[in-house]
């Protein structure tokens, strides 16, 4: 039995060093790659970053609300701890258990103006409010010659794995959204742009699905600055600087990217490694600039490869740079079945299997 | 507006298909030769769509779409209609409305919100475990009423082993039943083997009932290759076509039409058997729910929605969850027999869903149960219920209110139970769970040819590749992948 259980504690083990090299990566301590440059402020975790964007947003607008399930003690991942406390239960709020109703509820009340935070609990629960979003949300604007519009809603959901999530505590949803005109589309890899995009997101005029890497809450931490911000949505920023191929991701994903950039250059290949940061409207040019330069790109993310947001970066890319390309655009993604519990690890696009990719890619 | 319209005028422009004016007649009308007496008139308002001289064809569209199909009253024509309308209407003072007949009134009445008293709660054994006096209750066996109180308590054991099983790290994650044994057990008691059960992921104890093992239960707990989900889902999820009990998702609610789909096809195929969906208060919010509802009674299907009304979805207590007199209301107002029962009552739960699968069976009807209880435990293992709500209270529930003591003390006084037999019963289950989780253990997880079957019928090509590609990676990065999965 002991041999088994060992067996068994061996994914736990797993997850917890992989767990456990995003927290080093995404750290000051660390080489700092992945967290944001100027970095002032207490170190924090990602979670404790969104929980005080929420804070200056409803501090800063007085018709700015946050609902959604159990949001009220402080949400099943803690974003909204002390909120309702704080500003009161007509502006932090539980609703009752219904997707369709959480975002339909945020349009009509974006819609007279007000800053509408909506919390769905799981991306993978967002499923149920996507007439919302695609139907309503999204073209509320166009449909109304600008009449009327929704800018003021902002749809929080974590995604991504976690090590146990399995179908329905997993899934990354990002390219069912990308595929909507009029949605902006923002997933954030680290606590200090966490809360700069968050704010951005909240501000900007325009309907936001703000997706948080899940498995990041408590495990990412870094230095961020205390006071308001703002990042800017649809700009990408190269975090990381090489010459022999570009890697594109976004989220959770950049940590395993980086740990492969980092394994590659010890067998001398320059990696320059991109955070998307917005996927709708997406910072092609910063994309562009990069691959002109190195001739070769490789787009990693979690979801399904099939009809994922890599195969509309890897298009773009040909379609602009196709003489410039030395080899193959390499997608390194998960595969094309739902997220499974046992075999999650086999199913993560894996920083050997993006690791391999380099090498082809570079060998081509 | 049209002030001086005459009632010839309205009806003339009623059999010109402008059928929706009838629905409302001018609020500040000077007829003096109406056949509605004017105290009527004067409560009626006046659609918008009186303004239009021409009716449009969206709704001459609309008008066809109702009265074209199957939908039954009591003219069988149109013009049958306007002629039944205007004799009818006056002297009985009421309209056929699409959908039937009904009654004016010159009262400017709101019907409540919700009653000043609550639906009552139909219950058989008091707290001490004796029988209510002249109590709706079924007779039942020594035989059955041992079997439903060992499973209750099998299903408690299971509960407090398996989730020690969690806290030792030894399977990822777990869910409670505590203080739902009664609903599990009885409900499932009262139904048959053939009926389909399309449950939520608090109601394991109906599969137990119907004979899933405690190995069983282990296997989808450790997704061993032994899980009949192959290791796929998180635990808790069991699902077992050998028993009629449809997989468990983690979405709410979303069985709940499943459940009236599958009894449409019991309706057609004329099959003596039912469907029962359950899912809790939370659940009751959403879409899915309302829908559900809707069809199954338009639809006349044999199908139980049994709502588990626990107090908390999560941390959302049920007055963040909805007004009104919960649950049971809402059947009335879908046109769905319902009753509200104590679910921590065993005889109760059992006579109400025994009656209720009668009645859906017999009379091709969805029937709603509400049952009252409270969720003694926290959400699950991801959970901490101290944090929203009094530990007092969670006591109060948990040993003053506790379904299994309630009905220990019945069969007790029946002279069916012992305290010998108890301790025996509950060691041996201990002794059972230990061995299915040790042995669960040792078992291999499924093979990784497993995480591309069932996608669909047959993997298409690009799993294929995948798959292919996945195990050369496996072999050339070994150390990647656990070594508990065959590949």
């Amino acid at each position: 039995m002991a041999t088994n259980l060992n067996k068994f504690k061996r994914i736990g083990s797993m997850m917890f060093t992989c767990n456990h090299l995003r927290r080093l990566s995404s750290s000051p301590a660390s080489s700092g790659v992945l967290a944001s440059a100027d970095a002032q402020g207490k170190s924090i975790n990602l979670y404790t970053a969104i929980n005080q964007a929420l804070h200056i947003a409803l501090d800063s607008d007085p018709r700015s609300y946050i609902f959604g399930e159990d949001v009220g003690f402080g949400g099943v991942f803690r974003c909204t701890t002390g909120l309702a406390d704080q500003f009161g239960k007509h502006r932090v709020f539980n609703t009752p258990l219904c997707e369709q109703g959480i975002v339909g509820f945020a349009i009509g009340l974006a819609a007279m103006g007000n800053r509408a935070i909506a919390e769905i609990q799981f991306a993978d629960y967002i499923f149920p409010a996507f007439d919302q979003i695609v139907n309503e949300a999204a073209k509320f604007r166009y449909r109304s010659g600008n009449e009327f519009n929704c800018g003021g809603l902002t749809i929080r959901a974590p995604y991504g794995a976690v090590g146990h999530g399995a179908l329905y505590h997993s899934q990354s949803p990002e390219a069912f959204f990308c595929h909507v005109p009029g949605l902006k589309v923002v997933i954030p890899r680290s606590p200090k742009e966490a809360k700069g995009l968050l704010l951005s997101s909240i501000r900007d005029p325009n309907p936001v699905i703000f997706f948080e890497p899940k498995g990041l809450y408590r495990l990412a931490v870094e230095e961020v600055p205390e006071g308001d911000y703002t990042l800017p949505l649809s700009e990408a920023e190269v975090i990381r600087e090489g010459s022999d191929i570009t890697l594109v991701g976004w989220g959770a994903q950049l940590t395993t990217m980086e740990q492969a950039c980092v394994d590659a250059e010890k067998e001398g290949i320059s990696c320059e490694l991109i955070d998307l940061k917005t996927l709708l409207p997406w910072d092609k040019e910063t994309v562009e600039a990069s691959v002109r330069k190195t001739g070769r790109l490789l787009i990693s993310h979690e979801a399904p490869v099939t009809g994922g947001f890599g195969a509309e970066i890897s298009a773009s890319i040909v379609e602009r740079c196709f003489l410039r390309l030395e080899a193959p655009v390499a997608r390194v993604c998960g595969l094309d079945t739902p997220f499974p519990h046992v075999f999650e690890p086999f199913y993560m696009p894996t920083k050997n299997k993006i690791l391999d990719a380099i090498k082809e890619t570079v060998n081509f | 507006m049209a002030t001086s319209k005459s009632t010839k005028f309205i009806f003339r422009n009623l059999k010109s298909t402008k059928f929706l004016i009838s629905r409302s007649i001018n609020h500040k009308s000077s007829l003096t030769n109406s056949l509605f007496p004017r105290h009527l008139l004067h409560t009626i308002s006046l659609p918008p769509l009186l303004n239009q001289t021409k009716p449009s064809v969206a709704y001459s569209g609309w008008f066809q779409a109702v009265y074209g199909g199957r939908r039954s009253h009591t003219a069988t024509s149109f013009s049958d209609y306007v002629d039944q309308l205007c004799t009818e209407a006056p002297l009985q003072q009421e309209l056929n409305f699409p959908g039937g007949k009904v009654k004016f009134t010159p009262k400017r009445i709101f019907t409540p919100g919700s009653n000043e008293e609550r639906i009552n709660c139909y219950r058989v054994l008091n707290e001490n475990g004796e029988v209510i006096v002249d109590s709706d209750s079924l007779k039942i066996s020594k035989e059955l009423a041992v079997k439903m109180y060992t499973n209750m308590v099998t299903l408690q054991v299971m509960d407090t082993i398996f989730y020690e099983a969690q806290r030792q790290g030894r399977v990822s994650f777990y869910l409670t039943t505590i203080g739902e044994e009664a609903i599990n057990i009885a409900s499932a008691a009262a139904l048959s083997d053939n009926d389909f059960i399309f449950p939520q992921y608090r109601e394991p104890g109906v599969l137990l009932w119907r004979g899933f093992t405690l190995q069983e239960f282990a296997n989808q707990l450790f997704g061993n290759k032994y899980d009949q989900g192959k290791g796929r889902q998180m635990p808790i999820h069991y699902g077992s076509k050998k028993h009629n009990y449809v997989t468990v998702s983690s979405t709410v609610a979303t069985q709940i039409p499943h459940a009236v789909g599958a009894a449409y096809s019991m309706k057609m195929q004329k099959q003596d058997s039912c469907t029962i969906t359950y899912f809790g208060d939370g659940g009751s919010s959403t879409g899915d729910f309302h829908a559900g509802l809707n069809f199954a009674a338009v639809m006349e299907v044999p199908v139980i929605f049994f709502c588990r009304n626990n107090g908390w979805a999560i941390s959302t207590p049920i007055s963040d969850q909805l007004r009104g007199d919960g649950i049971v209301v809402r059947g009335n107002a879908y046109g769905i027999p319902s009753i509200r029962v104590d679910g921590n009552d065993a005889l109760a739960v059992y006579s109400a869903v025994y009656e209720a699968r009668k009645l859906a069976i017999e009379k091709q009807t969805p029937v709603l149960i509400e049952a009252l209880t409270y969720r003694a435990g926290h959400h699950s293992t991801s959970d901490d219920s101290t944090k929203y709500r009094p530990v007092d209270e969670i006591e109060w529930w948990r040993e003053d209110q506790n379904p299994v003591k309630r009905f220990r003390k019945w069969i007790e006084n029946e002279g069916w139970w012992s305290d010998q037999v108890e301790s025996e019963h509950r060691s041996s289950i201990r002794k059972q769970l230990s061995h299915a989780i040790q042995a669960a253990e040792r078992v291999e997880k499924p093979p990784v040819a497993d995480m591309f079957n069932d996608v669909y019928d047959v993997p298409p090509k690009n799993l294929n590749e995948q798959e292919l590609l996945l195990r050369e990676n496996i072999k050339k990065h070994a150390r990647d992948y656990p070594s508990n999965a065959a590949v």
